[in-house]
C-alpha cells in the first residue's frame, strides 16, 4: 500500500466535496483496500464514508424498501423489513462473499463498482430498483453502463437505493468456485410491469435477459424458460467457464429460480 | 525395547491433548515474522513480471538514491562470491550419463526463466521504502518466447545452455523385455492417459527469513521460515557460501504449514544470509500471498500413458508407464528424486504384478520450480495405479473392489519388481473394513435416491501404498542421494527427574510436541507434561535431517527410542549401585527400578538426581550425567496403507461434483496419538481431494504468466466443500523399527485423488464419459458431458 491521506466525513456535503477534489470514497473498501494493498490502485486521499450517519439504515417507504448506500451487507440479510418484503434480496446479501466482506461491504459501494460478477446489481436491475445519488434519481436501467462503469459522475455519490417491492423474487447464484463470486447470477423478480431476469457473472456488467423475460411473461414455467435459447456469442469466457457454461447456466439458473418461486 | 512392549506402554495409543495448541491459539506463537532483531532492515525482491526474457540490463541508481535504501544488489554483484543452488539428487540417465544440471543462480543472471525469478534484492531501513525503492530498479528486458507445458518442452524455446531440449534425464527402471514379452501374450490389455495437475502448496504461513550476522563471533544466523535447518545449512554453507558450518547457525522457529515447499534451500535465504555481513545489518523478508503463487516450489504437473497387461480372469501380468514430468525453470533441492525414486518404486502398488517397466522424461519449462508436495511422486504413482486398476475391472466388467481383490498382494514381506520390499500389511482387511465402514452395500440405494432429485452418483475406490521414511542413507547414496537420510535424538535428563529432548525432525504443524513427549513418558514412567521437545535450531539440536515425506515418527522418533534405551541401560547402572545390586538383576518398568525377587526399589527420580548428584555413584566405572545422543539409519521404508471410498453426487446440468461420503482406512501400523494421527488424515484427505475437484495452477500458454495467482482463481478448499470423513485403521505394526509405527502425514493426500476421480468417473460412465482429468470443477464435468454427448 502507499501512503494516502485519510479523510473522515460525516456530513453528506464534506463528501462530496472531498470527492469533487479528487479524492477516492471508501465505501467499505472490499475492492478498493485489496487493490491498494496490491498497489494497483495508488489514491493519494482516501474519504472514508462509514461516518456519515445518514447514509446508513433500512426503511420501508409505501410499497418499497429504501436501502442507505452505506448500508453493510450483513445488515440487509439480517433485516426483518428486507426479509419480509423481499426475501430474495436478504438471501442475497447473506451470500455475498464471506462474513468479513458483509461486515464490511456496503450496498453502495458494491452497485457503485459495477463488478461484473457482484451480486447485488443484478437485484437493483431486477427489481427495477431507483438510485438516488447526491444529485438526482437514476433508474437502474440506466445505472450500469459496462465493466466497472456507471451512469455516476465523478463527484456523484449513490445515497440510497430505493427497490419496490416485487410480488415474488429470488436470486439463483453459481458460485466461481475459488473467489465465489458469481460464475452466473440470475436475479428473477415477478413485478407490476411484468418478468424481470437480470444476469450477473457473465458479460460486461449486468444485463436483462430479454428473451427469458418474454417467454416467462408468457408462460411462467420451467419449460418455458428452458426453451429460450441462450446467446453465448457476447458472454464472458474465462479460466473457469466457457461462455458456453455460461450461458447453460443461465438458463438452468433461470429454470431453478422459476422452479423455486413455483414452489 | 521392541515394537509391540512398546505399543503396551502408558500413554500410547491416548490421544494427550496438543502441548503446542495454547501458544498458537492465543497467539503466542513464534514465527520468522514474529521476531524482530535489534536494526533490522528489510529486503524486498524484483521479481521478473516476463516468463523468459533476457536481461539486457539493469540500472539500481535511481533505487539507491531512494529513502531510507541501504543497499541494493543484483545478480553480477554476487557473481563469483557463491556457487549456485544445488540439486540434491543426482539421477543418472537411462545411458548412464549425469542428468542435465543447468545452473541455478541465486539471482537471475543474464535470463528471468519464469514469471517471479529474482533480479535484484532491495534493503531498506522500512517494508514501505525497499517497496518503493523496488520499483524504482529499471530492468531493461527482451522478452523471449516461453513454453509452459510440459508436452511442448521439447520443441519449447530453450531454457538453459546446459539442457538441450529442455530436457533434464529419461530415466528408467524395470526390465522392458520382459514386459513387452508379457503384454504380447496377453488376454487383455487396459490403456489409460492421464494428467496430475500443478498445484501450489500454501502452506498458511508465508515463506519468511531473517539473515543476521555478528562481528562479535564472525557468525551467521538464519532464521527462515523451514522444514529442517540443518539441511539447509549444510546445502548453503557447503553448496552454495563455503562458509564452514560452525559460523552458521539456521533456526526454524514456530513454521506455519511446509507440505514439502519450506523443505528446499531458496535463493532468498542466501541472498539474505550473505547480505547481512555485507551491510552488516540484520534483514528480514516476508513473502507475500501472491510473491508465495509465484515463488515456492510447486507440486506434481505429470503428464503420463499407462497400460496394463492382464489374463482373462484380469491378473495383472505386467505394467508399462511413461511419464513426462514438468520440473519448472530450475532444479529445486529434491526435484529430480520426485517424478523417479519416489514415483516410480510405488508403481507396483498393492498388487502382485510381476513386471513393471518405467520411464521418465523430465523437462524444464519457463515455470516455478516443481519439487516435492504433500506425497511426492506416491500421490502420483497412486493416482496412475488406481485410476489404472479401476478402469481394468470396468473393461472386463468387474466390479472395483473384485478386480483389486484378484490382485492383491496378500504375503509379507513382498518384494516388488521396482525395487522395494514391502515388510506388513492386510490390504483386503483394510479394503474390507473400509466397505463396511462405507456401507458400499447400500450404495445402490443411494444411487437411486440421487436419481430421484435428478442428481447421478458414483462410487470410487483408492487401494493406496505409500512409502515413508526414506531409507537407508547407503542405498539412497546409491540411487543420487547427495544427503543423508538417518535421524537424529538425544535424551537430556535433568537432575529433578524432568526431560529435554532435542530432534532433528522438524514441527510445522504435526504436534512432535506432544507426541514424541508421550514417547519418552512413556519409556521413562514420567508424566508427558515433565517432557519438551527441542527442535528447528542447528545451535541447540546436534544434527537432523527434518521432517517430510512422513518419515518424523517412524525415523525421528526411532532415533529417540535408541537414546532412550541409552538412558535406560544407565540408568539401570546407576540404580543397582544404589541399591546394592548387579546391573542384570535390575528391571525398570512405570518409572521404577527394581530389583528381581526383592522388594528393593529407587524411582527414575532419584536415579535421575544422584546422575547429577553423585555423592553415592560408581564414579570409577560410570560418568556422572544422564544425557544420550542416538542416531538412527532405518533398514527399510515403512508403508502405510489403506484403502479410500469416495461416493460423488454430480448435478448433470451443472456439473457441480460433490462429495457426498469418504471412507478412509488406514494402516499406519502402531499409533501413539489418535487424536493427531485423526487430523493428520482429515488434513491429507483435503489437500487430495481439493486436488481431484478444486486445486489447478494454470499457465497462459502464449505469455507464461500464471494464471491462477491469488485465491481470487485458485481454488483453495474450505470446510464446506466437504462431508464428514469416516476413518478408521487397522494395525500391521512396521516390522523394523522400535515402534511399529509407518507415517501418516501424506496418507490422506495420496491415496484420496484416485478415489474422487473413480467415483466421477463412475457416475458418468452412463453418460458415456470414459475420461476424465483432475480436476472436476463444474465447467470441467460439464465439458465432458457434452463432449460424451456429442
Amino acid at each position: 500500500m502507499y501512503a494516502f491521506t485519510l479523510e473522515r466525513p460525516t456530513t453528506v456535503q464534506e463528501a462530496v466535496k472531498l470527492a469533487a477534489n479528487g479524492t477516492k470514497v471508501l465505501a467499505g473498501g472490499q475492492t478498493l483496500l485489496a487493490s491498494m494493498k496490491l498497489r494497483l490502485s495508488q489514491p493519494g486521499a482516501v474519504a472514508d464514508l462509514s461516518g456519515i450517519q445518514e447514509l446508513a439504515g433500512i426503511k420501508r417507504e409505501g410499497n418499497a424498501i429504501v436501502i442507505g448506500a452505506m448500508t453493510r451487507h450483513i445488515d440487509v440479510a439480517n433485516s426483518a423489513d428486507v426479509k419480509a418484503a423481499i426475501p430474495g434480496l436478504a438471501e442475497l446479501a447473506a451470500h455475498i462473499g464471506d462474513k468479513q466482506v458483509r461486515a464490511m461491504g456496503t450496498l453502495g459501494g458494491s452497485v457503485a463498482n459495477s463488478d461484473p460478477a457482484a451480486c447485488y446489481p443484478s437485484a437493483v436491475l431486477a427489481l427495477g430498483a431507483t438510485v438516488h445519488t447526491t444529485k438526482r434519481k437514476i433508474a437502474a436501467d440506466d445505472f450500469f453502463v459496462g465493466m466497472f462503469a456507471t451512469a455516476l459522475e465523478d463527484d456523484e455519490l449513490i445515497t440510497a437505493i430505493s427497490f419496490p417491492v416485487p410480488k415474488r423474487s429470488v436470486y439463483m447464484k453459481f458460485n466461481q468456485p475459488a473467489s465465489r463470486f458469481a460464475l452466473v447470477g440470475v436475479y428473477l423478480a415477478q413485478t407490476d410491469s411484468g418478468v424481470r431476469v437480470a444476469v450477473t457473472g457473465a458479460g460486461q456488467c449486468v444485463f436483462r435477459h430479454k428473451g427469458l423475460e418474454d417467454a416467462l411473461n408468457k408462460s411462467f414455467s420451467v419449460a418455458s424458460a428452458a426453451a429460450v435459447p441462450i446467446d453465448a456469442s457476447e458472454l464472458n469466457a474465462d479460466l473457469h467457464a466457457s461462455a458456453a457454461y455460461r450461458a447453460n447456466l443461465i438458463s438452468v439458473q433461470t429454470q431453478r429460480a422459476v422452479a423455486k418461486l413455483l414452489g | 525395547m521392541g515394537a509391540s512392549d512398546f505399543s503396551k506402554l502408558p500413554h500410547i495409543g491416548e490421544s494427550v491433548r496438543r502441548k503446542e495448541d495454547y501458544r498458537f491459539l492465543t497467539g503466542a506463537g513464534q514465527y520468522t515474522d514474529d521476531i524482530t532483531m535489534d536494526r533490522q532492515t528489510y529486503a524486498v525482491f524484483v521479481r521478473s513480471p516476463h516468463a523468459h526474457a533476457t536481461i539486457i540490463s539493469i540500472d539500481v541508481a535511481a533505487a539507491k538514491a531512494m529513502p531510507g535504501v541501504v543497499e541494493v544488489f543484483i545478480g553480477k554483484d554476487l557473481e563469483g562470491k557463491m556457487g549456485g543452488l544445488p540439486c540434491g539428487w543426482l539421477i543418472t540417465d537411462v545411458n548412464g550419463k549425469p542428468m542435465n544440471e543447468p545452473p541455478h543462480p541465486v539471482l537471475a543472471l543474464g535470463k528471468a526463466r519464469h514469471v517471479g525469478d529474482q533480479v535484484a534484492m532491495v534493503i531498506a531501513e522500512t517494508l514501505e521504502q525497499a517497496k518503493n525503492a523496488a520499483e524504482a530498479v529499471v530492468v531493461d528486458y527482451d522478452p523471449l518466447p516461453s513454453v509452459v507445458d510440459v508436452r511442448d518442452a521439447a520443441t519449447g524455446p530453450q531454457l538453459h545452455e546446459l539442457a538441450p531440449n529442455n530436457h533434464c534425464y529419461k530415466w528408467g527402471l524395470g526390465d522392458k523385455a520382459a514386459v513387452d514379452a508379457a503384454f504380447a501374450k496377453a488376454a487383455h490389455i487396459t490403456k489409460l492417459d492421464l494428467t496430475n495437475n500443478r498445484l501450489v502448496p500454501n502452506a498458511m504461513e508465508p515463506r519468511a527469513a531473517i539473515g543476521t550476522y555478528s562481528r562479535a563471533t564472525e557468525e551467521y544466523v538464519l532464521y527462515v521460515a523451514n522444514q529442517n535447518p540443518h539441511v539447509e545449512r549444510l546445502l548453503m554453507t557447503a553448496f552454495v557460501l563455503g562458509l564452514p558450518e560452525h559460523k552458521v547457525r539456521v533456526i526454524a522457529p514456530d513454521v506455519g504449514g511446509g507440505f514439502g515447499s519450506k523443505i528446499y534451500l531458496y535463493g532468498e535465504d542466501v541472498a539474505l544470509t550473505w547480505a547481512s555481513k555485507q551491510v552488516n545489518r540484520s534483514i528480514k523478508w516476508t513473502c507475500e500471498r501472491s510473491e508465495s503463487f509465484l515463488t515456492d516450489a510447486h507440486g506434481r504437473d505429470h503428464v503420463s500413458h499407462a497400460e496394463m497387461a492382464m489374463d482373462k480372469d484380469g491378473k495383472f501380468l505386467a505394467m508399462r508407464v511413461h511419464t513426462d514430468a514438468n520440473l519448472g525453470a530450475y532444479l529445486s533441492t529434491f526435484s529430480t528424486a520426485v517424478p523417479t525414486i519416489l514415483y516410480a518404486t510405488l508403481l507396483a502398488g498393492q498388487y502382485t504384478c510381476p513386471l513393471i517397466h518405467v520411464e521418465v522424461d523430465a523437462w524444464f519449462t519457463n515455470t516455478v520450480p516443481v519439487d516435492a508436495y504433500r506425497g511426492a511422486g506416491r500421490p502420483e504413482a497412486t493416482y496412475l495405479v488406481e485410476r489404472l486398476v479401476t478402469r481394468c475391472g470396468w473393461e472386463l466388467g468387474l466390479a472395483q473392489d473384485e478386480i483389486r481383490k484378484r490382485n492383491f498382494i496378500n504375503s509379507w514381506p513382498y518384494q516388488t519388481p521396482v525395487a522395494l520390499t514391502y515388510d506388513a500389511g492386510d490390504y483386503l482387511g483394510c479394503m474390507t473394513k473400509a466397505q463396511a465402514l462405507g456401507d458400499t452395500a447400500g450404495f445402490e440405494a443411494r444411487k437411486a435416491a440421487s436419481k430421484a432429485k435428478g442428481l447421478l452418483r458414483g462410487m470410487g475406490y483408492s487401494s493406496y501404498i505409500e512409502a515413508c521414511g526414506l531409507a537407508p542413507s547407503n542405498i539412497a547414496g546409491a540411487l543420487g542421494a547427495r544427503a543423508g537420510l538417518f535421524e537424529c535424538g538425544e535424551v537430556r535428563v535433568h537432575p529433578t527427574g524432568s526431560v529435554t529432548v532435542f530432534t532433528g525432525s522438524h514441527s510445522h504443524g504435526q504436534g512432535h510436541e506432544t507426541t514424541f513427549a508421550q514417547v519418552v513418558a512413556a519409556r521413562l514412567g514420567i508424566a508427558v507434561d515433565a517432557v519438551d521437545i527441542v527442535h528447528g535450531d542447528t545451535g541447540r539440536v546436534p544434527f537432523g535431517m527434518g521432517t517430510y515425506g512422513s518419515r518424523s515418527i517412524s525415523v525421528g522418533g526411532a532415533a529417540i527410542m535408541k537414546a532412550l534405551d541409552k538412558i535406560e541401560t544407565k540408568a539401570k547402572k546407576i540404580a543397582a549401585h544404589l541399591m546394592e545390586a548387579s546391573d542384570a538383576d535390575v528391571e525398570f518398568a512405570n518409572g521404577e527400578f527394581t530389583v528381581k525377587g526383592t522388594d528393593k526399589k529407587v524411582t527414575f527420580g532419584q536415579v535421575a538426581l544422584t546422575a547429577y548428584v553423585p555423592h553415592n555413584y560408581p564414579l570409577d566405572k560410570l560418568e556422572p550425567g544422564l544425557n544420550e545422543t542416538a542416531f538412527y539409519d532405518p533398514t527399510n521404508f515403512t508403508f502405510p496403507s489403506g484403502t479410500y471410498i469416495c461416493e460423488v453426487e454430480i448435478d448433470p446440468m451443472t456439473g457441480k461434483t460433490r462429495v457426498d461420503k469418504f471412507t478412509a482406512v488406514d494402516d499406519f501400523g502402531t499409533i501413539i496419538n489418535p487424536m493427531i494421527v485423526e487430523g493428520q488424515v482429515h488434513g491429507g484427505l483435503v489437500q487430495g481431494i481439493g486436488q481431484a475437484l478444486l486445486e489447478n495452477c494454470v499457465y497462459d500458454k502464449e505469455t507464461g504468466q500464471l494464471l491462477t495467482g491469488s485465491f481470487m482463481d485458485y481454488t483453495m478448499p474450505r470446510a464446506d466443500d466437504f462431508p464428514d470423513f469416516k476413518i478408521d485403521n487397522i494395525c500391521t505394526p512396521c516390522t523394523h523399527n522400535p515402534l511399529g509405527t509407518k507415517g501418516c502425514g501424506e496418507a490422506g493426500a495420496i491415496g484420496s485423488p484416485p478415489a474422487v476421480i473413480n467415483a466421477v468417473l463412475d457416475a458418468l460412465r452412463e453418460l458415456g464419459v470414459k475420461d476424465f482429468d483432475m480436476p472436476a470443477s463444474p465447467h470441467r464435468v460439464w465439458e465432458a458431458i457434452q463432449a460424451a454427448k456429442a
